[in-house]
């Protein structure tokens, strides 16, 4: 609910917000519609992999076996890492503590960027030997007459979710540049807070892929 | 929010009756209006940009009618007949009528409706304007390069083979998605958070909750859309194949998906037109809306049955047929919280001071048309009588007795209610009547033999007919005649009225009693030179007028924001 009694003389606060609490509530809010939204936008390749998977079990099974596991969880924990930083980095704007917040921050961001390499090192291994989506696809060594269906579901999640992981290495980029400038503290620390909601999310639905992708048994 | 329970004053707030100063003067030239964060002014910008594609969107209409005055060919082929019936569905549907009502007249008034000075995000909501022309220019672009020909629908496999500018065209629509969602984000934001003192849940207008409704299935709905044109546009450039057969993938999933969207879309484009219906009812009933809480939560479980039914639409797809009786079974069940909706608003007419002002001529127009078009919705759903009739004409008749008869009449309803609070100005009675009187007739004389064609067995999307039609596919073609007059001379009487200077409006022409009536006409920069207070709910026709102009004694709604070196950061936890 609208709160009367404007504070002002804070610079942060927008032309149509009351104070600063209905500003934050506001963005938070907007951040958790938004991951709704993502949920759902992935939601889509989820029922495409549930289709898929029920009425090819076999292939699924074999396929997953090319991919590397070792790999796959390194990656797992490197997200998981990140995703505590980043907790770490709003709970330093809490504290109003400015130069952990740039800390943790580059900590997340290099955690992001681990990830990306890893996942190049990936996908590069299966160019390599012919595993590509769709048409492109000439890997022979999954005898099935689908056998390309796992993979273009597999470049699809994991394509969609690293340009998320790219997009969130963006957002924290700006955001280490506007901590720099002082510009958050305890007192206003939206974009950090929605930015963590947003990575959280990233980190969330690759712990959701690993096990789809890598360990069916 | 424990300083909400402070004390204040409150007192009544004249309204200024033609002002000076407004929201369309407070700034000028282009770049005012192209970089504008006022939610009035996009609103605007929305209203000219669905105005505009509503007329290429009925041009292509025009001449599809035109080409089927012969069974054989009149003036196009048979390729150019189906491009021109894909583009006339795509811009329809994804330029015009699911941006209509929410993005326009939402836009514009949901804010003003809270007593708020913007919606909860300003910026996003300019930045979803930009997306929606980002993605209309690549729409232009595939009309440019040959069209699409695959119909509004894209499905598969022949949307991954069609030589036509598929790509363009469905990436135009993923991007308006976005402006889409942004949108919905942002109205859900400001019904939560915006909200004026003293207005609860139970007082928000009825427009509100609808809007609410709509927004709740913009953001569930349009991400799927989304995910599933972007595995079309992979599947064309990349031959991903997850609906290609060949590669292990399956078409119908395609369905699936893209009905998961555009079944519930169906309801974004309906559920914003009972808003406009409710409070037209209720004004020139002059009587309280009778079941407020029925009408606005039905617009919810319209929201959320919207969802459970996208199978009605692949009866013959070769889905189970146990899927097929369960989604024919849920589809019944929409018609309950519609009927629920149409029975509150004839009960709400029941006993009142009815005035047969242009809104509620357009009104009345709307539940006559969109209860025909609900009833056949119902038919169709019947799975026997479904086969029979299954892409037929009896479905285009349907569908536009739902969509024109009622989401676009209740547009024009809308358009005449808020016209003197948009712009100031106040049109000519006496023409909007004998135009909405045209555009019934021409309605009808357009749609009614397309229910009897289709019973017949007339194809939908065909380039000829046998003779037997003729008769009914010409009346059809002149009504599409006397439909377009209409709008011409809608067109003609809404510009006249903005230039004439004789006609001014006062703030509350219709004696309203939302709070978008208790503001000037034309609105401040700011919708309100003060913080309103709600105290009743926005139909209490009894209460006096007095008590719905109630504001914070002492607020000014400071229309020039001044920059404040930063405070002390306060203690948080």
């Amino acid at each position: 609910m609208a709160n009367i009694n404007a504070t002002p003389g804070e610079s942060h606060l927008a032309h149509h917000f009351v104070d600063s609490e209905q500003q934050f509530d506001s963005s938070k809010l907007g951040m958790w519609i938004f991951l709704v939204t993502e949920v759902l936008f992935f939601g889509g390749l989820f029922v495409a992999y549930i289709v898929y998977r029920s009425w090819n079990p076999e292939l699924f099974y074999m396929s997953a076996k090319e991919l590397s596991t070792i790999m796959g969880a390194i990656n797992t924990v490197v997200l998981i890492g990140s995703s505590l930083t980043i907790a770490l980095a709003v709970r330093a704007a809490q504290l109003n503590q400015q130069a952990n917040i740039s800390r943790y921050l580059i900590a997340t961001i290099l955690l992001a960027c681990v990830f990306l390499v890893i996942k190049y090192f990936e996908y590069t291994s299966k160019f390599a030997v012919g595993i590509l989506p769709g048409e492109l696809y000439t890997y022979t060594g999954i005898d099935h007459p689908g056998a390309p269906i796992f993979f273009s579901i597999y470049y699809m999640m994991t394509g969609l979710h690293g340009i998320h992981v790219i997009i969130g290495i963006g957002l924290m980029v700006y955001l280490l540049v506007k901590t720099r400038q002082g510009s958050y503290n305890a007192a206003y620390f939206t974009p950090v807070e929605i930015t963590a909601l947003y990575w959280h999310l990233v980190d969330l639905i690759w712990i959701f892929l690993f096990p789809l992708l890598y360990l069916i048994e | 929010m424990s300083a909400a329970t402070k004390d204040f004053k409150i007192r009544e707030f004249p309204v200024e009756e033609n002002p000076k100063e407004h929201y369309l003067n407070a700034a000028s030239g282009l770049k005012s209006w192209l970089f504008t964060v006022d939610h009035k002014r996009i609103g605007l910008m929305y209203l000219a940009s669905i105005i505009f594609f509503f007329f290429v969107g009925g041009l292509l209409a025009l001449a599809l009618r035109l080409e089927l005055w012969e069974p054989a060919r009149t003036f196009m082929d048979a390729d150019t007949y189906n491009r021109v019936f894909t583009l006339h569905g795509a811009v329809m549907v994804f330029l015009f009528i699911i941006p209509s009502i929410p993005a326009a007249l939402g836009n514009f008034f949901l804010p003003m409706m809270l007593g708020a000075k913007d919606v909860a995000f300003p910026k996003l909501n300019l930045l979803s304007f930009w997306i929606y022309s980002f993605g209309a220019l690549f729409t232009l672009y595939s009309i440019a390069h040959g069209g699409v020909d695959t119909g509004w629908t894209f499905y598969t496999p022949y949307s991954t083979s069609t030589g036509t500018a598929v790509i363009s065209m469905t990436l135009g629509v993923f991007i308006m998605g976005f402006s889409s969602i942004l949108t919905g984000i942002n109205f859900i934001v400001t019904v939560h958070k915006m909200r004026a003192p003293g207005q609860t849940w139970g007082k928000l207008p009825l427009f509100i909750w609808s809007l609410y409704a709509t927004a709740i299935i913009q953001v569930l709905a349009t991400p799927v859309l989304a995910i599933t044109l972007l595995l079309l546009i992979m599947e064309r450039t990349l031959g991903v194949g997850i609906f290609d057969p060949a590669l292990g993938g399956d078409p119908v999933l395609y369905q699936h998906f893209f009905w998961f969207y555009s079944h519930p879309a169906v309801y974004i484009m309906i559920v914003p037109a009972f808003g406009i219906i409710s409070e037209i009812i209720s004004t020139f009933s002059k009587k309280t809306i009778f079941g407020y809480w029925l009408i606005a939560l039905s617009s919810l479980a319209i929201a959320f049955t919207g969802f459970l039914v996208w199978g009605h639409h692949m009866f013959v797809s070769g889905q189970s047929e146990l899927s097929t009786i369960i989604f024919s079974f849920l589809t019944f069940f929409v018609g309950i919280p519609t009927g629920i909706k149409i029975l509150n608003w004839v009960a709400t007419m029941y006993k009142g001071s009815i005035d047969m002002k242009t809104p509620m001529l357009y009104a009345m127009m709307f539940l006559f048309l969109f209860s025909i078009g609900g009833f056949t919705g119902i038919m169709l759903g019947a799975l026997s009588v479904n086969v029979h009739l299954h892409d037929t004409y009896y479905v285009v008749a349907h569908f536009h007795y739902v969509m024109m008869g009622g989401t676009v009449f209740a547009f024009l309803a809308g358009i005449h209610y808020w016209w003197p609070k948009m712009t100031g100005k106040m049109y000519n009675e006496l023409w909007a009547k004998i135009a909405s009187v045209v555009l019934f007739i021409g309605f009808n004389v357009t749609f009614l033999p397309q229910f009897v064609m289709g019973s017949q067995g007339m194809p939908r999307r065909y380039y000829s007919y046998i003779e037997q039609f003729q008769t009914l596919h010409q009346t059809s073609t002149v009504g599409s005649w006397v439909l377009g007059l209409g709008f011409i001379i809608v067109g003609i009487y809404l510009t006249i009225s903005l230039f004439s200077k004789a006609n001014k409006a006062s703030s509350n022409p219709w004696g309203a009693r939302a709070l978008e009536w208790m503001s000037s006409s034309p609105p401040p920069h700011h919708n309100f030179n003060h913080t309103p207070v709600v105290l009743h709910n926005p139909y209490d026709f009894h209460k006096p007028i007095s008590e719905f102009r109630l504001g914070i004694d002492g607020s000014d709604n400071h229309h020039e924001h001044t920059e404040v070196a930063q405070t002390q950061p306060a203690e948080k936890s």
